[in-house]
């Protein structure tokens, strides 16, 4: 029952963003919208009920032998593919390559909107999360986890900063921008220092269960792999991001500009790509290949279709200078990138833990919800806020 | 004495904290107990062990603890019992496959150097200057991390409560028992002498002592002295442990180490990145933005 009503609901969902992307809005595609996410989330509305009052027990599949679900690898893909904001910001800011300044704002929001995915996520997924403040308080610096719930909390600050001028706009608040544009340069700087710290920090967070996960995933150099992805699913975000919303809201986009970031992304990909086939190769880990077969397909399929096959086409100039190819080329990487986090939290682990946990059909309500509240959030700054300076007229 | 120690742990606190933001990540290591013998231990003599459960009862009672009863009677050996968050100790029928059957009592292993401890964000689980690892509920959020980060799968989650869920793990009856010098509860119970408490040192001796003069009857193994850098409960066994549903292939090395290595960079590779961006976004500046910069709407 439930997954059927997901499944409605995310066709319905999938069919409006592609046909909107498409350039071709069905009718009454708003009205479409607006029941398919008022039912999911009205029924969501209800999860969140059963959640707090029959625990998780009530609404998902997690048991004591798989105490982290798909929550956990969501929240790590929605960080990563939050990387735009900090690749953007330190790309305008520190290194002053200025062009890209006009597509910095919507990066800047979509990371602001991410953090928040993870941060609402969280808000479910751990059982006290009245608490979720005591590591402020109750200091365990040995801990990774402690380090990243600072990591976050500080970058979710920096970017609501970061993101405050186009509020401020908006309102003609003129002499806050002059006082927020004296401090910008050392808050992106410690928004790049928070991010590439916690980041890595994803990834260190795996390493204390060396015996857990499947060796083709393990390694010490996890902290650099979800880093470098980050980066690389972090332009991808803002190309895909910047193309499907210049379609949508009819904003005018310096393609050159994507285009640019599409070779950025080539060049990291291959980077994380060769660096994975050696670490892999150094720890004679291929023969995990086979230990067993299915984990072996995923690992060649993140590897193949969401490393390597972008890597190439984004290398190629025929690619990279149509915006459809361009944003085509993006998105196995963002397909890629969800499947690594997926895969080290979960699939990994399937061998030690046995295959006993499917997601409810609850969990995956929940963050659907989220996303879609955030997505809906996003449409709703670019109406009413300046969000693209080209355009600055915005609202009115 | 024990002043000295204090003063001497401080100033080698204090040495590990500067240590690990100037020194190579060699020479500042995770701090643990897992030089000192004198820490609180049980030995497990897998041989003794009769499977009539009263270590199983004997813990529900000394832990306040609220299990389903029948759970454990001996008649219910014959179904598997898996630890929850309310039944911290299960005593089941392990091997006989390609082994003969063996009763296994598990519970915490409270290893030297927890990993549960290392990760926890909050300090909520603790390891007391005595041994046993602690879980501190006020603190706890929930995050579960030591539940993944555990090598023996020991921490547990009460998955139906929505709003005060607790973590349940093997306390070591430290704060209602062993600070008050009686021994745990489970160890009283055991009518067998299967379960023997002591100072860890002296229990490893004892274990070395029954491997010497039954060669013909033990498994050449103490299992706990070295697995992930030693645990306070150690086991013998006649049977070989991996047949018994022990974790095999277990690092010697401590688990919070791997960890460490990457934290204890943290600050070293913050203040370069904070240098070195300052450097980069201010010198960039001045050439290339002067008079521009301020005109993006």
């Amino acid at each position: 029952m439930g997954w059927f009503f997901l499944g409605i609901v995310g066709a319905i969902l999938a069919w409006l963003t592609v046909s909107y992307g498409l350039g071709r809005p069905p009718r009454h595609g708003i009205r479409w919208a607006g029941a398919a996410l008022g039912a999911l989330w009205a029924v969501t509305a209800v999860v969140f009920v059963i959640r707090f009052t029959h625990g998780m027990g009530g609404m998902t599949h997690m048991t004591d032998a798989n105490p982290w679900g798909v929550w956990v690898g969501l929240l790590q893909a929605g960080v990563a593919l939050s990387g735009g904001g900090f690749v953007m910001a330190a790309t305008v800011h520190i290194f002053h390559i200025k062009r890209f300044e006009s597509i910095l704002r919507p990066v800047v929001l979509l990371a602001f909107l991410g953090y928040n995915f993870v941060g609402m996520t969280l808000f479910i997924e751990v059982g006290r999360p009245y608490n979720l403040w005591h590591p402020w308080a109750m200091w365990q610096h040995r801990s990774i986890m402690f380090e990243v719930a600072w990591c976050v909390t500080l970058y979710l600050t920096v970017l609501s900063i970061e993101f405050a001028p186009v509020v401020l706009e908006r309102f003609e608040m003129n002499r806050a921008i002059k006082a927020l544009h004296r401090v910008a340069i050392p808050i992106v700087i410690v928004g790049v220092i928070l991010s590439t710290l916690h980041q890595s920090s994803m990834g260190s967070m795996f390493l204390i269960m060396p015996q857990k996960i499947h060796p083709l995933w393990f390694s010490t150099l996890l902290p650099v792999f979800f880093l470098l992805s980050s980066v690389a699913v972090g332009l991808c975000m803002t190309i895909v991001a910047s193309l499907y919303s210049a379609r949508l809201f009819n904003k005018t986009l310096n393609h050159w500009l994507l285009a640019d970031l599409g070779r950025a992304a080539s060049l990291v990909l291959f980077l994380y790509g060769a660096i994975k086939m050696v670490d892999v190769s150094a720890r004679g880990a291929w023969a995990s290949l086979l230990t067993p077969p299915w984990l072996g397909v995923l690992f060649l399929l993140e590897m193949g279709a969401g490393v390597f096959l972008p890597a190439v086409l984004l290398s190629r100039h025929s690619i990279r200078k149509r915006p459809f190819r361009l944003g085509m080329a993006c998105l196995p990487v963002l397909g890629g990138v969800v499947l690594n986090r997926l895969t080290v939290s979960w699939f990994s682990m399937v061998p030690y833990t046995g295959p006993n946990y499917v997601p409810h059909w609850m969990e995956i309500a929940v963050s659907a919800t989220m996303l879609t509240v955030l997505m809906t959030v996003f449409g709703l700054a670019v109406r009413f806020l300046p969000v693209y300076p080209i355009k600055a007229d915005g609202a009115s | 004495m024990s002043e000295g120690i204090s003063r001497r742990n401080l100033f080698k606190g204090a040495l590990v904290a500067v240590a690990s933001t100037v020194l190579p990540r060699s020479m500042a290591k995770a701090e643990g107990l897992a030089s000192r013998g004198d820490v609180f231990a049980v030995l497990v003599d897998l041989t003794r062990c009769i499977g009539c459960r009263s270590c199983m009862r004997g813990c529900q009672r000394a832990n306040d603890l609220n299990a389903p009863q029948e759970l454990m009677d001996m008649d219910h050996l014959s179904s598997r019992i898996e630890p929850t968050y309310n039944l911290w100790t299960t005593v089941n029928v392990e091997g006989g496959a390609s082994s003969p059957p063996r009763h296994v009592k598990r519970q915490c292993m409270h290893c030297l150097e927890p990993a549960c401890v290392s990760v926890c964000p909050v300090a909520a689980l603790h390891q007391t200057e005595q041994g046993p690892v602690i879980y501190r509920e006020s603190r706890c959020i929930g995050c579960r991390y030591c539940m993944v980060a555990c090598p023996f799968d020991v921490p547990r989650f009460e998955w139906n409560n929505g709003l005060t869920p607790v973590i349940g793990k093997c306390q070591f009856c430290a704060q209602q028992r062993l600070f008050k010098g009686l021994p745990p509860g489970c160890v009283e119970s055991c009518p067998t002498g299967a379960l023997k408490f002591g100072k860890r040192d002296d229990l490893l001796f004892e274990a070395k002592a029954r491997l010497r003069s039954r060669p013909d009857v033990y498994v050449d193994h103490i299992f706990g002295e070295d697995e992930v850098g030693g645990t306070t409960w150690l086991y013998l066994s006649d049977v070989p442990f991996d047949q018994l549903g022990f974790k095999k292939n277990l690092s010697q090395r401590p688990l919070p180490s791997f960890t460490w290595d990457v934290v204890s960079w943290i600050p070293g590779i913050a203040a370069v990145l904070a240098s070195l961006f300052g450097v980069l976004a201010f010198s960039l500046s001045t050439k290339s933005d002067q008079g521009k910069g301020d005109k993006h709407p």
